[in-house]
């Protein structure tokens, strides 16, 4: 299932001004929010963000301005019934503490007068969704990890198939292990759903994990930059979202991309079988004027690293040399990559989806795809 | 005659009385928690209101009950009507003031969340914030309820139901037989009532506070 269910969001011009304030808390946004897809508001604390996001499900009333969903005017609809068509997803979760889980989940379709059975085929379904068990739905949320809390969260938000799904720092108040699984969860579920998903953060590294967009926002929530998390980090639009992105944008852009996106050597090492003779490699190897070669066991993966001086006392392949010791698989970031190779000291194995060999990555790939990224996004500027 | 003994030949007297007291207290105090909890939902969430509410019932309870009674009786007579009329002004205070604090007390991000899914407001409010807040209430509800215990005796002043005849009559016939014993008798009457219904208002928080939210 890849088609998406989501549908475009726009804003235009839409002002949020409070009274008694002078300046407007929100001031003359437009933007369009593809549908489908996770764009990110992310900027510092207080700037607008939360308030521009919960301007789209009308938990705050815009000044002036229009907002459309899939073309439809929101301001023009009633706001409850608007609401049970947008998923709300937020810090701490906000479970209601006095219901189970499974009554938390099926909030929203009660509201919309789902039948009973219907409601908890859709909890059992959404549960297994969002990775719990089913024992899950009779507890109380108070007995529940924050994690765990999380989840619910998500699954309650999604529970009435939305098109949209509103998230305001829903992974802000985890720890950073269990924060990387939720990432990882939602952009698995993201990947089989299709969302529209406003996700505000102020965390830049969470926004180039799951964005497809970034907006950058400063002050009274005006854009700095939208666009692909691969742009901002290889051309800020300016010193704010510099700072904003922060030391090693390089870093982070590899990140987004994965070994399978460039080029992997697939002969720049000599490779031997354990069962080969040692004469035969020191030929190769002298042939070739290697001084490593890589050893694969009878499954054709990656076992041991030989240097020339180990084969002159050696009498079999089995043993000699040291073990590989990172290797990376295709779908692994180069950020992983780059990590392997500063270990182990040289080109970093590439391994298949059974951990064959499939060549190896050196650090002249890796930072060739940075000056290329640079490049491409240095053109579209000017 | 000994306490225990008087108490055994009066039985079909008091027992009636104790029951009318039981029942006094608990229509009366049934009808300040409707009336403390929509006064506590207006005005919860205006400080102004808040503080308003409060002092005005605090300034009640600081009205001896003697006097209220007494204060009363020249405008609705004798009998049950001042007699519902100062224990619901009474137990208004305890049930107002943790209506209030209960509500406030429910976390804003889950009432957020409640109204980003899509509940309305009084969905929010009867089926978030008040059975959040209910167990405040309810021990509001309950310190109400003692109070009243102890008021309703004084009701005998106006000629009102309950336990409070007995010692209004013990203590007007002082030194006579068996004067003491009256007064104790309902005096005692009235304890025990209290514990029996504040052991029902365990039972209750038991049946109607969410395991969710339960200490």
């Amino acid at each position: 299932m890849t088609e998406h269910t989501g549908v475009e969001i726009r804003l235009d011009h839409v002002t949020k001004r409070y009274p008694g304030q002078e300046a407007p808390a929100v001031d003359d946004v437009s933007m369009t929010l593809p549908a489908g897809r996770i764009t990110v508001f992310v900027g510092p604390s207080g700037c607008g963000k939360t308030t521009t996001m919960k301007m789209i499900n009308r938990l705050i009333e815009p000044t002036s301005g229009t907002i459309t969903m899939g073309g439809e005017d929101v301001l023009s609809m009633d706001p409850d019934k608007l609401r049970r068509r947008i998923g709300y997803a937020i810090q701490q979760a906000g479970l209601f503490p006095h219901l189970t889980v499974a009554q938390n989940i099926g909030v929203v379709p009660g509201l919309l007068g789902w039948d009973k059975s219907r409601v908890a085929d859709r909890v059992r379904e959404m549960l297994d969704l969002v990775g719990l068990d089913d024992d899950f739905a009779g507890r109380f949320p108070r007995s529940l990890s924050g994690g765990q809390q999380q989840r619910v969260g998500v699954a309650r938000a999604l529970a009435a198939d939305p098109p949209v799904l509103l998230m305001d720092e829903p992974f802000g108040a985890v720890d950073p292990i269990t924060r990387g699984n939720l990432q990882d969860e939602l952009l698995n579920l993201q990947s089989e759903l299709g969302k529209t998903i406003v996700f505000v953060t102020h965390d830049f590294d969470e926004a180039v994990k799951l964005g497809d967009r970034i907006a950058v926002l400063g002050p009274r929530s005006r854009v700095l930059q939208y666009d692909t998390p691969e742009a901002i980090l290889a051309n800020p639009a300016d010193d704010t979202v510099a700072g904003f992105v922060g030391a090693g944008a390089s870093l982070k852009q590899l990140t987004l991309l994965r070994v399978r996106d460039v080029e992997v050597d697939r002969d720049s090492a000599v490779t031997a079988s354990a069962v080969d003779s040692v004469a035969d490699l020191r030929t190769r190897m002298t042939g070739r004027g290697a001084q490593w070669a890589l050893v694969l066991d009878r499954r054709n993966r990656p076992s041991r690293w030989v240097h020339a001086r180990d084969l002159a006392a050696a009498t079999s392949l089995a043993a000699v040399g040291k073990p590989v010791g990172d290797s990376v698989s295709l779908k692994s970031t180069l950020q992983d990559a780059l990590e392997a190779i500063l270990t182990e000291g040289g080109n970093a194995v590439v391994t298949g989806s059974r951990g064959e060999y499939l060549g190896t990555i050196g650090l002249e790939t890796v930072t060739a795809v940075i000056a290329r990224l640079r490049d491409e996004h240095a053109e579209v500027e000017s | 005659m000994s306490l225990w003994e008087f108490i055994a030949q009066r039985w079909d007297r008091l027992l009636p009385e104790a029951a009318l007291h039981a029942s006094a207290v608990i229509q009366c105090t049934a009808i300040a928690a409707v009336a403390g909890v929509a006064l506590g939902v207006a005005v919860y969430r205006s400080p102004t209101g808040s503080a308003l509410a409060t002092a005005l019932t605090s300034a009640i309870l600081t009205v001896p009950s003697f006097a209220l009674l007494g204060l009363l009786i020249p405008v609705l007579g004798l009998g049950v009507p001042p007699t519902v009329v100062a224990l619901v002004l009474y137990a208004l205070l305890p049930i107002v003031r943790n209506t209030i604090v209960g509500l406030a007390g429910v976390d804003p991000a889950i009432t957020d969340a409640a109204r980003g899914i899509g509940m309305n407001r009084l969905r929010v409010l009867t089926r978030v914030e008040l059975r959040l807040a209910w167990p405040a209430i309810l021990a509001g509800i309950r310190v109400s309820t003692q109070l009243l215990m102890g008021i309703a005796a004084i009701a005998a002043y106006a000629k009102g139901p309950g336990l409070g005849t007995e010692i209004f009559s013990g203590l007007a016939r002082a030194g006579s037989a068996n004067a003491t014993n009256q007064a104790l008798a309902g005096t005692i009457g009235i304890v025990v009532l209290a514990l029996v219904v504040d052991g029902l208002y365990v039972l209750v928080a038991r049946l109607t506070v969410s395991r969710g939210i339960r200490d």
